[in-house]
């Protein structure tokens, strides 16, 4: 009998998963984080988990982990000390960077550039050049360069990255850089351009190179630390690292290139919300997951998450495959005010974080936040505790939100109103980002939220978006750890292959693609995945011509030999057609190669619902008054444990659970499904359904191609 | 006579009261669409100048044509002014004319869409936006022509039309225009991509519209210009002195041997209104230099510099127009008779943010900021290969930002928003050249208490014999510090040919010939410092020491003395800095390189191996309009 276990390590706490492979039966168990060492936590929660299971820690086979160490890493710059190899002529390539001033025009007055890395100081240059087309234009100068490498040891490096023009064309010189370095410092890490991301664009190559680094001794201490103490509990258990993209690492690629790992907990989310959805029906949806200080969406079609060839983590932007999640500042602890010249009010995307939190935490924050709208609209009920324990003073964030109330001349609830209207909006902005923005109308796909505060917004997104139904899946923690629980092993190998059509053949792309499957299974046979068991997928990247970004196009190997090159051209004029409204008749060219594989999935068996009637009322706790949609309304609270598979709520309503608390709005029902999620719709919407569902369908039909850059 | 706009439905919007949080809403969602406006464009148009630098501007305005969201202001209103002609739901225009609309657009590179946005019979909303285009035929590839004297020879010039006509594109109209064109494809790209922004912003006025009502639509755009116009006042009053401010700048040449060109301004506030009056500035230019300047866009210019220096949390639209007033007296350099050529307007555009900088901080210089990358310069490169393929480049340089009162300046980087670089892999596959050094250059920014950003020095490497083109300025007046801040370091361009030889280029130039080998550096120049230098912490100085952006000897301009390794020697940076500070006395509010243009001139030949420009001659026709005082060689502020 073999077990996997799903942990995700929150800020607050630590959630697992454990899964029988076999029967696919589940276990969960919540624990504090402990962030000093959060693999104390992590050890912690198996204890816990297994206990509840009733099973010995040996027997757990897999550990898959979303974790946050990459990505905090970046957000604290508490990262490597790094140096960096460049092409002599460009040791200032991060320093220039894009040229990019943010904030229109006259924005300049007010940017300060955050500095590179790799400082410039640790930057050397090699003597040696490529040509676009990978032929050596100039030997590399193998003395210069050693010369340089001591001196750059002797500024006690931490990692050292190279990264040289063309090298995406040619990693020749890369190589033999990196061969130089291990005999100058053997104990450095040397992280190659050309590996991380052989694309073009030197400056995005660098970068997430060296981000590669910054974040890689961190990384490696983790993953090391917690792989030597999983062995003391289970000697034969295999951490898996759940990647940015969805996928999963093995614990030593996640060690070699940890620039693949900067959204692995929120990607982790998204896998386990698309887990729970597709469970309940809905494999088109938009996941939201509302955090204390900001908010990340994504948008799922047809069950695959859509992917993006960036990572944003702060202010710094890689190219490394992520699912396409995006982030705006506002959150529970986002607060609201009023300027003085505008009379204007804005929400977030200052935050009052944790420390000193909203006002009604009570710890001497006195600034109107998110969370203490939430309260003062009756959303929050006073007897619920967050996180469990923490208790709510209504009283003060009164006193908070009645601040922006004087300055806009309104009642205290009719500032809450608008603040929780304004950072609505603000979440609807980014939703829109992945959906309309990328030509996908959010009316086809179904809205879940999870994290603290995603249920109590959800309601009101969906109805800004028509996004139906809104989905409140049970316990917003655990969801992570299902994600991670449920990812498959999962690799990719690409290669920039410019061409134009006339260039090329669908034999020679054939021959590529099938060349970089294989070079992408070698990662899961080592795994030992069995090779029946690995699914491949196919890609590439392609554009007009002259074209600058271009679309992603599915490849079907068999279609590409059958139809020839118009397997790729013809979806990739229509969706051009579906984006922007126009195809164009000009020759097409290819930019990037891609081949991924995965191994299966585990199936698990979630515990059914006890079934009840559709009333809810044994639910009931009480109730509470409300203000919604600008009036006043009494609401009922139920508690969700009670609540039974058939049950109907109708809103005015309140569900709480320790960690999360639903709104249903009033003219909205929530009915609970069978694995608990409470499914929200408006009244009367089942009448109206049938025209989303031909529209969902139709869309589900098309949709050639997915995830663009 | 104006434009008659039909509308099938005759029912006037109706002001009724927004609660302010719905507008905030509107605000935010008409912001999104304008940044939708972005990607779309981005995401489909061709030329590497509008795709990767992103030299183009959209604009959402209400029904009446006052810009909303966006960047330059509104253009709708002076093009309905002038159109002769109707406005019909399914109508988009095109222009590329500037004088048909008082200089919205600046030359005729920028093709300019605008689509009023109908809904049930009415109009509810305008999307606009205009693009440069890489070439637009012409007497040279990128139809930038130094030495133009009419516009007729800046390449095709389109009045404005309507080239969709109740919705149906007028093909043969656009034939015409790209038939005129060196690289059609690009501008039918571009074009297409312009007009998918344009839809883009309509499906979503139409989204917003029907979601809140068309009434309460209008209202809230109306509130936003009105809340914008509340704040203004407020600023203006509390950073505008009623006492007149003057302040002049300069364009180095015209291309054809004559320079410097003077741009004055005056700037004093009464009551609530702001008056900027161009009084003063030089008479038009027989070449192409001029910029015809749409006095609703500076109005733009200045709101939005305020509001960046004074308070950026504002949104900035239309509200505030009737606040200033701009006065550019006709015939001058930035109002131009027709036909004027216009095509090299960018330096003059930049120089504005310049003149408009010392202008405002005349009356505030605690916010003041140096001058800095005022200007976009062109560098253009064409020929045909040898398998016979034509090839032109035009490219957008950038160079160092000014030193602020909140911080240093970065290096080489750009002062247009939005703009970026065009990623020199990218330039490498696609164009027969590689750039062997792309760098900025030590010392070349300002010292300062707050430093000048570095300028950039590209080393062009050509492979394919072709023409270059070279657009750039500053080569003779520096970009001026502030507050005690040095100028930066001006412009240069020197071509090393393949035997060895070197020549400084002019810093505006069409055809010059080269050939394979030859290797060109475009160096540009750096911004001015902010601030007394001995007052830089020697920290900081010893930071970009070590990081190469300042050298030993550059450090000594901020009296600090270091090693190559960083190290600073405080004893000695002490008595330096104590020396300089009594050999220096007090610091000057502008600090601009030279004492007076002549004093410049007398040196120009000796430090830039150019010989001194010589004393503009203008056309017999604008000096009737004009009576410039005195001659073009004004003593420095």
């Amino acid at each position: 009998m073999s077990y996997r276990l799903g942990v995700d390590v929150g800020g607050t706490f630590t959630d697992l998963l454990l899964v029988n492979e076999r029967t696919g039966q589940t276990w969960t168990a919540k624990v504090p984080s402990t962030p000093a060492d959060q693999s104390v936590g992590v050890l912690n929660g198996i204890a816990k988990v297994c206990e509840r299971a009733g099973i010995s820690p040996e027997l757990i086979e897999h550990v898959m982990h979303g974790t946050t160490v990459a990505t905090n890493t970046v957000l604290t710059g508490t990262g490597a000390r790094c140096g960096l190899v460049t092409t002599k002529g460009y040791r200032q390539v991060l320093q220039i960077a894009r040229s990019f001033v943010p904030g229109g025009l006259g924005g300049w007055v007010i940017y300060n550039k955050s500095l590179p890395m790799a400082p410039l100081s640790c930057t050397i240059e090699a003597d040696e050049r490529v040509s676009a087309s990978g032929e050596v234009v100039r030997e590399l100068n193998e003395a210069d360069l050693r010369a340089k490498l001591e001196a750059l040891k002797a500024k006690n490096i931490e990692a050292l990255t190279v990264s040289l023009i063309n090298a995406y064309a040619n990693d020749s010189h890369e190589r033999r850089i990196a061969q130089i370095a291990r005999e100058v410092m053997p104990d450095i890490p040397v992280s190659l351009s050309s590996e991380v991301v052989p694309e073009m664009q030197e400056y995005e190559r660098a970068v997430t190179t060296v981000a590669n680094s910054y974040v890689r001794p961190r990384v490696q201490r983790y993953v090391h630390n917690l792989t030597t103490k999983l062995a003391t509990q289970a000697k034969d258990v295999k951490l898996h690292i759940l990647r940015s993209d969805g996928g999963l690492a093995s614990a030593s690629s996640a060690q070699e290139y940890p620039v693949n790992l900067l959204m692995s907990g929120p990607a982790g989310g998204v896998t386990g919300a698309l887990w729970v959805a597709v469970q309940a029906g809905f494999p088109n949806l938009l996941t939201v997951d509302v955090g204390g200080t900001s908010t990340d969406v994504a948008l799922i079609m047809n069950g695959e998450p859509r992917l993006r060839r960036e990572t944003t983590v702060g202010d710094v932007t890689v190219r490394a495959s992520s699912v396409d999640i995006r982030t705006v500042g506002a959150g529970g602890g986002s607060i609201a005010h009023v300027p003085e010249l505008t009379k204007a009010l804005r929400v977030g995307p200052q935050s009052a974080g944790a420390d000193p939190g909203p006002a009604a935490y009570g710890r001497g924050g006195t600034e109107p936040t998110v969370t203490d709208a939430n309260i003062v609209l009756g959303y929050l009920p006073e007897m619920q505790r967050l996180g469990g324990d923490m208790e709510l003073n209504r009283g003060l964030a009164n006193t908070a939100v009645t601040k922006v109330g004087e300055a806009l001349g309104k009642r205290v609830k009719d500032a809450a109103q608008g603040i929780y209207d304004i950072v609505n909006e603000n979440m609807v902005g980014a939703l829109r980002l992945v959906s309309v923005e990328q030509g996908h109308d959010p009316r086809d796909y179904a809205l879940i939220a999870f994290g603290g505060a995603g249920p109590l917004h959800a309601n009101a997104l969906s109805r800004l978006l028509g996004s139906w139904p809104s989905i409140i899946p049970p316990g917003p923690g655990v969801l992570c750890a299902l994600g991670d629980a449920t990812t498959a092993v999962r690799d990719e190998s690409a290669r920039t292959f410019i061409r134009q059509f006339s260039e090329t053949s669908a034999k020679e792309v054939h021959k590529i693609l099938t060349a970089l499957a294989k070079d992408a299974a070698k990662s899961l046979e080592r795994e030992k995945v069995p090779r029946k068991e690995m699914r491949f997928g196919y890609q590439v990247d392609v554009r007009y011509k002259g074209q600058g970004l271009q679309l992603t196009v599915a490849v079907d190997l068999d279609d590409l030999l059958k139809r020839g090159l118009a397997a790729i051209s013809g979806p990739f004029d229509e969706e051009h057609k579906r984006l922007f409204t126009f195809a164009l008749p000009l020759e097409h060219e290819l930019v990037n190669l891609r081949a991924n594989v995965q191994g299966r999935g585990i199936s698990i068996a979630r515990p059914a619902l006890a079934k009840g009637t559709a009333d809810p009322k044994a639910a009931a706790v009480g109730k509470q008054k409300t203000y919604m949609d600008g009036r006043d309304y009494t609401a009922t609270v139920y508690d969700r444990a009670k609540l039974k598979a058939g049950n109907k709520v109708a809103g005015p309503a309140i569900v709480m659970e320790m960690d999360s608390t639903t709104v249903i709005l009033p003219k909205h029902q929530g009915t609970v499904d069978k694995f608990g999620n409470i499914l929200i719709y408006p009244d009367g919407y089942q009448a109206k359904s049938k025209a989303a569902a031909s529209r969902r369908a139709a869309s589900s039909k098309k949709a050639p191609a997915k995830g663009r850059k | 006579m104006p434009a008659k706009i039909i509308l099938k439905n005759k029912k006037p919007m109706k002001k009724v009261k927004v609660d302010t949080v719905t507008i905030d809403i509107i605000e935010s969602a008409l912001r999104s669409a304008r940044y939708e406006m972005d990607t779309v464009l981005f995401r489909t148009a061709m030329s590497p100048g509008i795709r990767e630098q992103h030299d183009e501007f959209p604009m959402i305005a209400n029904s009446e044509g006052k810009m909303v969201v966006g960047q330059f202001g509104s253009f709708i209103h002076g093009f309905l002014a002038g159109y002769e002609g109707t406005v019909e739901e399914g109508d988009i225009f095109l222009t590329s004319d500037p004088y048909s609309v008082n200089g919205a657009i600046s030359h005729a590179n920028d093709w300019l869409a605008m689509m009023p946005i109908y809904k049930e019979g009415r109009i509810i909303a305008w999307s606009a936006m205009f693009g440069h285009m890489t070439d637009i035929g012409g007497k040279v590839p990128g139809s930038l022509p130094t030495d133009a004297r009419q516009i007729y020879e800046e390449g095709v010039c389109i009045p404005p039309i309507k080239i969709f006509q109740g919705g149906v594109l007028q093909t043969d109209v656009l034939k015409v225009i790209l038939h005129n064109c060196r690289l059609p494809m690009w501008n039918l790209s571009d074009f297409n991509a312009i007009i998918a922004a344009l839809r883009t912003a309509a499906n979503r006025c139409i989204e917003i519209s029907n979601r809140f009502g068309d009434d309460l639509f209008y209202s809230a755009m109306d509130e936003m210009l009105e809340r914008n116009k509340r704040a203004m006042r407020e600023l203006m009053r509390r950073t505008i002195p009623e006492k007149k401010q003057y302040f002049e700048d300069y364009l180095c040449d015209d291309g054809m041997g004559m320079g410097p060109y003077k741009i004055a301004c005056s700037m004093w506030r009464e009551g609530d209104k702001c008056i900027f009056d161009f009084e003063g500035t030089d008479p038009q230019s027989i070449g192409s230099i001029n910029f015809l300047l749409n006095e609703e866009m500076f109005k733009m210019f200045a709101g939005v510099y305020m509001i960046m220096v004074f308070d950026p949390q504002i949104l900035f639209n239309d509200g505030f127009y009737d606040l200033m007033e701009v006065r550019i007296p006709k015939g001058t350099l930035l109002k131009p008779l027709k036909p004027a050529a216009l095509s090299c307007r960018t330096h003059a555009l930049g120089r504005i943010f310049d003149v408009l900088g010392g202008l405002l901080g005349l009356g505030n210089p605690a916010f003041m900021c140096a001058a800095g990358f005022s200007d976009s310069p062109h560098f253009m490169y064409s020929g045909y290969r040898a398998n016979g393929e034509w090839y032109q480049l035009y490219q957008i340089g950038f160079g160092g930002i000014p030193g602020k009162p909140f911080g240093d300046g970065p290096d080489g980087h750009s002062l247009w928003p939005a703009f970026t670089n065009v990623p020199n892999e990218f330039l490498e596959s696609y164009f027969p050249l590689r750039i062997e050094t792309y760098e900025t250059i030590p010392d070349s920014g300002g010292a300062g208490r707050f430093r000048g950003g570095n300028a950039i020095r590209i080393g062009y490497r050509f492979l394919e014999p072709g023409e270059i083109s070279i657009h750039d300025d500053r080569w003779l007046t520096y970009p001026w510090g502030v507050n005690g801040g040095l100028p930066g370091m001006r412009s240069k361009k020197i071509m090393v040919r393949t035997d060895g030889s070197e020549e400084n280029m002019p810093s505006k130039c069409d055809r010059v010939k080269v050939e394979a080998g030859d290797l060109l550096y475009f160096d540009t120049w750096g911004g001015g410092g902010c601030g007394d230098p001995l007052e830089r912490d020697p920290a900081n100085v010893s930071f970009d020491v070590e990081a190469g952006l300042v050298t030993v000897e550059g450090a000594r301009r901020y009296g600090v003395v270091v090693n190559e390794d960083g190290v600073v020697d405080a004893a000695e940076t002490t008595k330096l800095r104590a020396k300089m500070a009594k050999a220096r006395g007090g610091v000057q509010l502008f600090d601009r390189g030279f004492t007076s243009i002549d004093e410049l001139k007398s040196r120009c030949e000796a430090e830039t191996t150019l010989p001194a420009p010589k004393a503009p001659e203008f056309t017999r026709r604008t000096a009737a309009v004009v009576k410039p005082k005195g001659k073009s060689k004004g003593k420095a502020a």
